[in-house]
């Protein structure tokens, strides 16, 4: 494994966007960054800025006013980027499925690398997906 | 001093300082991580982030930002090569002063509100800290009779015993030029606050690595200006000791306070720092120091 691709592995900087959840997974992200699960140990970082992060978090379904600020936010991030899907409202849609409101899933909008499912997730499975997630780092060629 | 040995120092200087600067950043966020009652990240952390930055995909918001983040590194270097080769240690702030003028121009060069917000609070960081970091050359050339470094080695004995004063104000302006609480007004340390830390926003990958680098390079320099004061003498490693202690006691004020607001910081500093450097002028010239 070459330097470059272990300093990727090690320093991933998230950047969190909830695009219309009931909030409980975002409680759930926020959980993971105290001191009980101390995820600053392996050099993750809650960043607000999609110019700094590495891994995009994205929280509930995608509804036809927020898409546009979903694919924003991924398109500001620079290469390589990784996008995981929290709870079952991103992946599917969860209790909001066919609202015609909601997009169902933010893989319509933009293309996601891990889903985790959980209603609301537990952060022992964020910090599991993005490890999950990390680990395609070591295919990237650019 | 001979050719070699200036070359040597250069180098040196040149490929140690971002070393020992990394390491001081690691140190300190796993010192942070320990008194909030978490374990931390590796000392090395902020080395994966550097090389991690470099590696990502460049992206600038526009052509002036490149510029200006690249003028930023090479003036702090330049500022340390004049450093290491005992210049006049007037025009090394200057050279410094100007690598500061180049992060605000980077920040306003782009639209986003954030930046913009942050080179703004940056430029009053400087209106506090400058004139305090010009005039506390005043009392060390009053002492050694002159602007050059190697004035402070041939004086013959350390100036802290005399100078403690001015000490004191330069430990203020480290403390705003680090960018730590209660002083982190232009870029938050971390970038989920209100201004997605400020001056840095519009950066991203190469770019912030870049600027991380020079602020390391601008740490070392800064806490290396603190060492002169015990720099000759028998009583030389505390010149390495002393800066160290001064910056842990900043680590625990940025853990232990807040942010406050540009205009308490502005009078503080003006306050406190010109005062005591006022002060200090006045005793070396009465000879009382």
């Amino acid at each position: 494994m070459s330097i470059l691709t272990k300093s990727r592995i090690k320093s991933p900087w998230l950047l969190h966007y909830d695009c219309g959840g009931c909030n409980g997974c975002d409680i759930e992200v926020l959980a993971a960054l105290t001191p009980i699960y101390d995820i600053e140990r392996f050099g993750i970082v809650n960043i607000g800025n999609p110019k700094h992060a590495d891994v995009l978090l994205v929280t509930g379904p995608v509804n036809h006013r927020n898409k546009r600020v979903l694919r924003n936010l991924y398109e500001q991030m620079p290469e390589p980027k990784l996008v995981i899907a929290v709870g079952t409202c991103a992946c599917t849609g969860g209790i909001f499925y066919n609202c015609p409101n909601t997009l169902g899933g933010i893989d319509k909008i933009i293309p996601v690398d891990v889903y985790i499912p959980g209603c609301a997730v537990r952060p022992e499975a964020i910090i599991d997906a993005v490890v999950i997630a990390l680990g395609k780092l070591k295919e990237y060629k650019g | 001093m001979s050719t070699g040995w200036l070359v040597g120092s250069v180098v040196i200087a040149v490929i140690v300082a971002p070393l020992i600067g990394g390491l001081l950043r690691g140190i300190d966020r796993k010192l942070t991580a320990h008194m909030q009652g978490r374990i931390g990240p590796p000392i090395i952390q902020n080395f994966y982030d550097l090389i991690k930055l470099f590696g990502k995909k460049p992206m600038v918001a526009g052509k002036p930002q490149l510029v200006f983040a690249w003028g930023y590194l090479f003036l702090i270097i330049t500022a340390v090569v004049f450093f290491a080769l005992r210049q006049d240690l007037l025009v090394v702030l200057f050279i410094l002063g100007f690598a500061g003028v180049c992060l605000v121009l980077g920040a306003l060069s782009v639209k986003s509100p954030y930046s913009q917000l942050g080179g703004h609070r940056e430029l009053l960081q400087m209106l506090a800290y400058e004139p305090i970091l010009l005039l506390a050359v005043i009392p060390i050339a009053l002492k050694t009779g002159g602007f050059p470094i190697t004035n402070i080695f041939e004086y013959g004995q350390p100036l802290l015993p005399n100078l403690w004063l001015t000490f004191i104000a330069l430990v203020i302006v480290l403390d705003i030029v680090m960018k730590k609480s209660p002083f982190d007004i232009s870029s938050s340390e971390h970038a989920h606050q209100e201004i997605v830390r400020g001056v840095l926003t519009e950066y991203s990958g190469p770019y912030l690595a870049i600027i991380e680098l020079a602020h390391w390079y601008e740490l070392v320099l800064l806490l290396a200006i603190l060492g002169l004061f015990w720099i000759v003498g028998s009583l030389w490693w505390l010149s390495i000791l002393t800066p160290l202690a001064i910056w842990f006691i900043l680590l625990i004020t940025d853990n232990i306070c807040t942010r406050l607001t540009w205009s308490w910081m502005v009078k503080f500093a003006w306050g406190v720092g010109i005062s005591l450097i006022a002060l200090n002028i006045l005793v070396v010239n009465l000879g009382w120091m």
